[in-house]
């Protein structure tokens, strides 16, 4: 069998990734990579871990043990579990979105996506110091981020609400904004954490079309967390299942729905099959261990 | 609404009202009978006695029943009926007052010294000069440099006089010592309180919430302590005093002495009120500097990201913003202000002590703040005149010797008075006196975001 395509270029490469809290063990020698390009989907029951993955790559957690490799185009490599939080998102282009939506609620539509300029603005400001004396550079790159932010407005259909309150916004509205917050970062690779969570299926819809979007005009790689089957099975290219902490599965969709493990881990198997999921389970941690 | 009653004329209850009155009178004759009433002193000869003073009494209970009289015979149907009425949406312009505020309050403030001049003469308005225009304008500049802190941040500091303080010695001591001008020092001295604002701002960066206030709190009470007990420094207690004048960049000075005394300068009879105008449009500068700075910087991405700290500090960090500088900054910058109104408080004063740099300082212009709705320059300023303005102008309230007897002192109400206000205030206004955001940016239109979706931030 040929090395499947997210292994030849990866975006992401996460290799034996352990995260311990105390004596919980939430992720469990977990390796994968995401492929350039590619939108990858994380799957898995309540509790398996995967947001706990997600806080490793966007460095909330320090994993561990293992290691986190970005590459980003032009070939420059940074190692996520070494970096601090929001260098994370500054020089290795990490963005990501959260389970619970986390807008700043009392800033307008517009203010969330300058604040996301964050770094750019701040250079062009002279560190605040040029910006405050009145300095025209600053002046321009003002009106340029807001260029930008009125691109993904018009991307997320929110422009005519530009100028509300972020928590004035329906919730479908908010995780669109939160996506185009994370997006005005320009980032290599961007994690979504249930993003289509609370949607209803016309807007889960929308959100399909819009990650595809970002995809194919940005060149963004995508990492979602995703309890919508219909969402992951349409949009991603590659699937990686956990439960308790431990891949059990690995590949493209169509592969991974056919995998009697994931059907154990999602559907639950009868008494008698109990002994023989265990056992399945003791094969995949054996194999993580070695 | 189903039923549009036609609007009844309202006719009081009087019946009802009056047994409600008799009934607060007797509640308060039991109350303040005994409280007010009665009062033990010593005679001549050293017996207790009991003075009875029934025609307070008489008054307070009588102010009681009309008051509830009133209250339930005319006042509560007028409220209910309001209640009743459909409310409507005023969208009518907001009143000529209300769009021009801020531009009256400052040709106001402008004016303010010549117009009390000008009525009173220069004896008399120095009093009006100095107690109410350069003492409320120190706690706007204050409130003004801790709303950085506390209204943009997000991050509560219960110890900002702590940079006042710091401002007022560095100049009273450079200025001693060295004899150097205060406009060298007032740029060293805000210096030097920003190095100590990312002193106090290092230990802290992790620390949210109760335990941010306490140490800020704590870090007050050390400044202060070590002034105290600093006595080859600070000469503790007794304070520092003669602290040098400011002058006019040497041109001319405010000592008699001097041969470019204004007086001399400008031919005028000798008079204190001079200096006293001159600090007040040197505070008055001031701040409207920090006013200038802090619009400047809500508008820059550092004012942004303080702002977003507010409202959410790992949304910040997710998109990439360095949260221990940003905090830095804002506590830099708060100390900064703070320690360029120490420094004009020392010269203005002409003495420091420790005793001017209490907890209670702190805790007013925190109030400040807070009164003056989070983050709102025009709120900050209208809650600095009210609360200094309105303590001061109760030691004016001489009049009410005349209704509560020649011993009574409207001074040792002040901390009364001044609290039920704030309690009153803050339940009428949770928010502060402007309780909304004005936006930094906007694209069509800008739509003031309303304070019950602003965070207060995490402490």
């Amino acid at each position: 069998m040929p090395a499947p395509s997210w292994e030849k270029d990866p975006v992401l490469s996460v290799e034996h990734v352990t995260m311990r809290f105390g004596g919980l063990v939430a992720v469990n020698d977990l390796s994968f990579a995401a492929g350039r390009g590619d939108i990858t989907a994380l799957i898995g029951p309540n509790g398996a871990g995967k947001t706990t993955v997600f806080n490793c790559i966007t460095g909330f957690y320090k994993p561990t043990q293992g290691m986190l490799r970005l590459q980003h185009g032009d070939g420059s490599t940074h190692l996520l579990e070494r970096m601090a939080d929001f260098k994370i998102s500054a020089t290795a282009k990490v963005a990501r979105t959260f389970q619970n939506i986390r807008l700043f609620s009392g800033m307008t539509v517009l203010e969330n996506l300058l604040v996301a300029q964050h770094n750019p603005l701040m250079i062009a400001s002279g560190m605040t110091v040029l910006g405050l004396i009145g300095f025209p550079a600053y002046k321009k790159a003002e009106k340029r981020s807001i260029e930008k932010a009125k691109y993904w407005l018009d991307k997320i259909n929110l422009t005519d609400r530009a100028d509300d309150p972020a928590g004035d916004l329906p919730y479908g509205a908010q995780r669109r904004l939160e996506i185009a917050r994370a997006m005005c970062t320009s980032p290599e690779l961007l994690c979504l954490d249930e993003p289509a969570a609370g949607l209803n299926p016309r807007e889960s819809g929308e959100l399909n079309q819009l990650l595809l979007d970002i995809r194919k005009t940005e060149g963004t790689s995508l990492l979602l967390i995703e309890h919508d089957m219909s969402v992951v099975m349409e949009i991603s290219d590659h699937v990686v299942v956990l439960e308790y902490g431990i891949k059990i599965s690995d590949g493209t969709p169509a592969e991974v729905k056919a995998d009697p493990r994931v059907i154990a881990a999602y559907l639950g198997v009868d008494d008698d099959e109990v002994a023989e999921v265990e056992e399945a389970l003791d094969v995949v941690v054996e194999e993580a261990r070695q | 609404m189903s039923t549009s009653a036609p609007a009844r004329p309202f006719e009081p209850d009087f019946a009802a009202a009056a047994k409600d009155a008799v009934l607060s009178g007797v509640i308060a004759l039991g109350i303040f009978g005994p409280l007010v009433g009665l009062r033990t002193t010593q005679n001549m000869s050293n017996q207790l006695i009991v003075e009875s003073h029934w025609g307070l009494v008489a008054i307070i209970v009588g102010i009681v029943a009309v008051g509830r009289f009133v209250l339930r015979a005319f006042v509560f149907p007028r409220m209910a009926m309001w209640k009743a009425q459909p409310k409507v949406e005023s969208t009518a312009e907001p009143s000529f007052l209300r769009r021009n505020i801020k531009t009256i309050g400052l040709v106001f403030l402008l004016f303010y010294p010549v117009i009390i001049v000008s009525m009173l003469g220069y004896q008399q308005s120095i009093k009006w000069v100095d107690n109410f225009g350069i003492q409320i304008l120190i706690y706007v500049m204050l409130g003004w440099g801790l709303n950085i802190v506390v209204g943009l941040a997000g991050l509560l500091d219960l110890g900002y006089v702590a940079f006042y303080a710091v401002g007022a010695y560095s100049y009273a001591l450079l200025a001693t010592h060295f004899g150097l001008s205060f406009w060298i020092l007032l740029p060293l001295a805000g210096i030097l309180a920003a190095m100590w604002g990312i002193i106090l701002g290092f230990p802290v960066l992790r620390l949210r919430g109760d335990y941010l206030a306490i140490v800020t709190l704590a870090f007050g009470e050390i400044i202060r302590l070590v002034l105290i007990n600093w006595r080859e420094l600070t000469n503790g207690s007794a304070g520092i005093s003669s602290i040098p004048k400011v002058d006019l960049f040497g041109w001319i000075t405010f000592n008699v002495a001097d041969p470019n005394y204004v007086g001399k300068v400008f031919g005028l009879a000798n008079s204190s009120a001079y200096y006293k105008i001159f600090l007040y449009y040197l505070i008055l500068a001031l701040a409207l500097l920090t006013a200038f700075v802090t619009i400047r910087l809500r508008r820059m991405p550092i004012g942004r990201a303080w702002e977003a700290l507010r409202e959410d500090e790992v949304a910040c960090r997710s998109l990439g913003i360095n949260t221990t500088n940003t905090k830095l900054t804002a506590f830099a910058i708060g100390a900064m202000f703070g320690g360029f109104a120490g420094s004009f408080f020392a010269a203005r004063q002409g003495f420091v002590s420790p005793e001017s740099f209490v907890f209670l300082e702190s805790a007013v212009i925190v109030a400040i703040v807070v009164l003056g709705g989070m983050g709102s320059m025009i709120g900050v300023a209208i809650a600095a005149v009210a609360m200094i303005g309105g303590t001061e102008i109760l030691r004016e309230l001489s009049f009410l010797k005349v209704v509560f007897g020649s011993d009574f002192n409207p001074d040792l109400f002040r901390m009364l008075i001044f609290g039920l206000a704030m309690v009153t205030i803050m339940v009428w206004k949770p928010r502060g006196f402007v309780g909304q955001r004005e936006p930094t940016a906007f694209l069509t239109e800008r739509k003031a975001v309303s304070g019950s979706l602003v965070q207060e931030g995490h402490g």
